[in-house]
């Protein structure tokens, strides 16, 4: 590998010493430990966790990983409003890492075994096709992720959708559960390192009303190994510094105002609306729902989506101590629950937590955790 | 529920599939003079006298049949001559070869795979001695199905659990060439550059190494499916040793890391059909990797890792910006949303 990794920069091992380096003073002069951060998204922990990076950070810093893996916090009622359509005979379409995931009584894959029809996707733009291919069929995407997904869907809708394709809207808005979060009297975060293409879209300055509020640092970062510790350094200083404020270490890809069009497209198509995330709280805000103008593609307004029938069978006893929710709030980790490899694992998924491939738990599960392996070998 | 049938997973070189082999193929076996079925190695070897009859087979299903790089026909030949190979038999006497047809298989596609067959026979000094062939009504099997089984002798048997800590473990080449080859045609992916599949014989160059390092050659095994990875937890598993991966150290041609970057896909995981990966004593390494990259297909061979008394059992990649335990492949990855 040492062709590519000479060629990016941002993977430049000599570097990474050199930041790892400079974190660890940081940290040290901060005054107490541990110095607790978070960051709110998947694509952060699949770059720690890929480049083996908790190995190189100081002792004393704990990253953990907050609300940031969109599957997740998907609520088990929204699984059952797609698990519900998809038994009455409409085609779901949704992304790989909804499948698998458990509803009340049943995942979309069991849906599947009773014979619904569910198409994975890696696009709305493949949603749209198979309402195409299939004229005489409802196609429903079910739709999750955040802000960056949100757009996309709100773009296909805007740019003309057959008539019998329609959206089932799980799409959350990462800002507001920061807010929660924040708010949680055991979290004790004191940093958060926010999703650089999430405010790509967004802008920095969609963070500033949390700041003031908080009192709280916030640094966007991208997503190679230099960004993330780079943005680490640069959270932990405000954080020894006792400042307040928002700080973009992701400047190649992220301004102030944003994404101006893409905005534009994603407040014309979706309208904010409080809702449970899975496991962690009622989010006022949270939830991106479609906005009265585009009712007609909307699948709740569009179906009648009968939940009670899912509800005759109880939800397996197991996944009343899954405690996805208190490790996506930072009060939990991993290795905490009783079920960790012993009854959840990626093949029997208990929490949604090991499904995804930005799950904590799934992480944890493939790189094996937060193992000290610095003084391994000669 | 999913334990009930096989799944593909069950195929991956993974966990998955160990477990199904132990579970139910294992129970076949029974006491050999030699390595049998119980060792679960590339092959089975009996002694004969003062030497060893060295015997493996392999069946072979790829799609597409026709790939950058090779096809099927040499895929099948390549594979066998390289776990005679593996088990230190480096001049086979010979190899069978069984087709299944599925109706309608273009003769003229045969003839391609029969001819790619012939070249890698040449290439690896065997013959195919005997022979079956069978056709299957449509749809019953998919185009072409091949088998083939290679006997050969050897003065001397590696396994693959002679590691100790302080051994030095080499891979002959670049990683991840043939998996990400197949998976680019498979797929219809247009990706930039030549990704060509590294499918070859390996005999030659592992007589070359066995003659220089000898007894100091300890361990050995192709990466195929499960790649990397999948052969240093065996080979950790095996001899209760830790073993500690330089990843940078590892070579990867560019235009196969270019498109495990973009399909997220790791190359450590994936399919090597024309590489070794060797454990050496720490005193032989130096002669060995020298030997190794004077013969053709050894020219980018790397010392790569290291066995250690620590954390027995277990595969730690070092990535140069920090550490964390190599994970063996679990099924196909699911896509990612965001």
């Amino acid at each position: 590998m040492a062709d590519l990794v000479s060629e990016l920069k941002f993977r430049d091992p000599a570097r990474a010493r050199a930041l790892g380096a400079a974190l660890e003073r940081e940290v040290r002069a901060v005054g107490h430990a541990p110095v607790r951060v978070m960051h709110v998204c998947g694509s952060h922990e699949q770059a720690i966790a890929r480049f083996g990076l908790r190995a190189a950070f100081p002792r004393d810093l704990e990253v953990i990983m907050g609300p940031g893996c969109p599957v997740c916090i998907t609520d088990m009622p929204e699984v059952d409003e797609a698990v519900a359509l998809a038994l009455d005979g409409k085609r779901i379409a949704t992304y790989g890492d909804m499948l698998k995931v458990p509803g009340t009584s049943r995942s979309l894959a069991d849906a599947q075994a009773e014979g619904a029809r569910v198409d994975l996707v890696y696009s709305v733009t493949q949603a749209v096709e198979l309402a195409e291919r299939y004229p005489g069929e409802e196609v429903v995407f079910f739709a999750t992720g955040f802000e960056t997904t949100a757009v996309a869907t709100a773009a296909a809708i805007l740019a003309g959708v057959p008539a019998n394709f329609s959206v089932l809207s799980a799409h959350k808005y990462i800002p507001p559960a920061m807010e929660i979060v924040a708010e949680m009297p055991d979290t004790r975060v004191e940093g958060f390192l926010a999703a650089g293409h999430a405010a790509a879209i967004t802008g920095w300055a969609v963070f500033e009303p949390f700041v003031a509020r908080h009192r709280i640092p916030v640094v966007v970062a991208g997503f190679e190994p230099l960004d993330v510790l780079a943005g680490l350094l640069r959270l932990v200083e405000l954080v020894r510094r006792g400042t307040a404020e928002v700080v973009n270490m992701y400047p190649r890809v992220v301004t102030r105002e944003g994404n101006r069009p893409a905005q534009e497209k994603l407040w014309k198509v979706f309208r904010l609306l409080g809702g449970r995330w899975r496991g962690i709280a009622h989010i006022p805000n949270g939830n991106l729902r479609l906005a009265d103008a585009f009712a007609a593609v909307d699948a709740r307004r569009r179906f009648r989506v009968d939940l009670s029938r899912l509800w005759d069978q109880a939800p397996p006893a197991l996944a009343a101590k899954c405690i996805c929710g208190d490790i996506m709030a930072g009060l939990k980790r991993p290795t905490d629950c009783e079920l960790f490899g012993a009854g959840c694992g990626p093949d029997t998924p208990v929490g949604a937590c090991m499904v995804s491939s930005e799950g904590s738990c799934r992480i944890w599960h493939t790189y094996g955790g937060v193992p000290d392996l610095r003084e391994v070998g000669p | 529920m999913s334990s009930e049938r096989v799944a593909l997973k069950h195929g991956a070189g993974g966990r998955a599939m160990r477990s199904l082999i132990e579970e139910v193929f294992l129970p076949l076996g029974g006491p050999v003079d030699g390595v049998g079925l119980s060792a679960l190695d590339d092959g089975a070897a009996l002694r004969l006298g003062d030497r060893w009859l060295v015997v493996t087979t392999d069946s072979h299903v790829v799609q597409p049949v026709f790939f950058p790089g090779g096809d099927i026909g040499r895929l099948a030949v390549c594979g066998t001559v390289n776990d005679l190979a593996m088990m230190g038999c480096t001049e086979p006497l010979g190899l069978t070869c069984a087709v299944v047809l599925e109706e309608g298989f273009p003769r003229q596609e045969l003839l391609r795979v029969r001819d790619s067959m012939r070249q890698a026979c040449q290439e690896a000094g065997v013959a195919v001695i005997t022979g079956d062939t069978k056709v299957m009504g449509k749809g019953e099997v998919d185009g072409i199905v091949l088998n083939t089984t290679g006997v050969g002798l050897a003065a001397r048997v590696v396994r693959d659990d002679g590691l100790r800590p302080g051994d030095r473990i080499l891979v002959t080449g670049p990683v991840g060439d043939h998996g990400f080859a197949v998976l680019a045609r498979r797929r219809d992916l247009r990706l930039e550059g030549d990704l060509r599949s590294d499918v070859a014989p390996l005999n030659g160059l592992v007589r070359l190494a066995l003659e220089v390092g000898g007894e100091d050659v300890v361990a050995m095994k192709d990466p195929t499916r499960g790649g990397l990875a999948s052969v240093l937890h065996e080979f950790a598993h095996k001899a209760q040793v830790g073993i500690l991966l330089d990843g940078p150290a590892v070579p990867v041609n560019p235009q196969t890391a270019a498109a495990a970057e973009i399909l997220g896909i790791d190359p450590l995981l994936v399919a090597n059909e024309g590489k070794a990966v060797l454990g050496v004593r720490p005193a032989a390494a130096d002669r060995v990797l020298a030997a190794l990259r004077g013969h053709p297909l050894g020219r980018q061979a790397a010392v790569v890792a290291t066995a250690l008394a620590e954390r027995p059992g277990q595969v730690i990649l070092d990535t140069g910006l920090g550490r964390r335990f190599l994970a063996e492949v679990e099924g196909d990855p699911l896509p990612r949303i965001c």
